[in-house]
């Protein structure tokens, strides 16, 4: 039952990153471009998931656990340190670049793009490096 | 050029969202595709058949849905602008800054911020300050793609 219920929502996921717009790197860049042709629409992407996301934690977080595991799996930190502020520094250039972001560029693998993959690849090797070099 | 999509947009973003809540609601877990992806890799924490096969799922679920919107008929506008050497470095790049900064556009920017969480506050704040930048100096300043 919970990879049925993972599928599940990764296909929702999924269909919303295409949807949006989030799975098309000239889309993502144009957003970035404010001086050049700007294009607004992933503020909205981010308006729509966080409305949803903020009204749907707000009610299932209330409960005692889960309907199908356990207990809830939520991050406790609440520190600011370096690691967090210079490694999204670092994403944020490397979005910049790009144009993919980690759930953009998975759902743009199904769409059998080969750039996709080749962001996806350097990606991955970029988490395993880090995991592997880090105490 | 690319067309200004307020309405796909905001119902694209509606449904990431609604993904975020039913991963939580059923089997508690974020919807971060950072913690998803490094979960599965050697050493991750998503070791043994229960670990793996929800995160595994999940992602199938995420590169199937734009797939069978293609099958159905359904556009689904794809264009990249950036030559690949740079596509590598900034896929380094993302990689090595989501696993310092533990999470990404996902799990920092949709779910952490919905949870009021400071560290995703700082951390969405942070990499959009750096992306707006990169795309400034890449276009308006080298004059690149």
């Amino acid at each position: 039952m919970p990879v049925l219920t993972a599928l599940l929502a990764g296909l929702i996921f999924g269909a919303g990153i295409a949807l949006s717009g989030m799975i098309n790197p000239a889309k993502v860049l144009n957003f970035f471009d404010l001086a050049g042709d700007w294009d607004p629409s992933l503020a909205f992407v981010m308006a729509g998931a966080l409305a949803v996301t903020f009204a749907g934690y707000r009610l299932v977080l209330k409960r005692l656990q889960p309907l199908l595991a356990p207990r809830f799996h939520l991050p406790t930190r609440r520190d600011l340190d370096p690691a967090l502020i210079g490694g999204s520094a670092l994403f944020g250039i490397g979005w910049g670049i790009a144009g993919f972001c980690p759930g953009g560029a998975i759902p743009a693998l199904g769409l059998g793009q080969p750039d996709a993959a080749i962001f996806v690849a350097a990606m991955v090797a970029g988490i395993a490096l880090t995991r592997w070099l880090r105490p | 050029m690319t067309a200004f999509t307020p309405l796909q947009s905001t119902l694209g973003g509606a449904l990431i969202g609604l993904a975020a809540v039913l991963l939580m609601a059923l089997i508690g877990r974020v919807a971060g595709m950072t913690g998803i992806v490094s979960g599965l890799l050697p050493g991750g924490e998503g070791q043994g058949a229960q670990g793996r096969g929800w995160r595994a799922a999940f992602l199938l679920g995420a590169a199937a849905a734009p797939a069978l919107m293609l099958a159905l008929g359904a556009p689904v506008p794809f264009d990249n602008p950036v030559p690949r050497p740079l596509l590598v470095l900034g896929g380094l790049l993302v990689g090595i800054g989501v696993t310092y900064g533990g999470g990404c556009t996902s799990g920092h920017g949709v779910c952490g911020n919905a949870r009021l969480s400071p560290r995703s506050l700082v951390a969405t704040l942070t990499f959009m300050l750096t992306a707006f930048a990169t795309v400034y100096v890449i276009r308006h300043v080298i004059g690149g793609v």
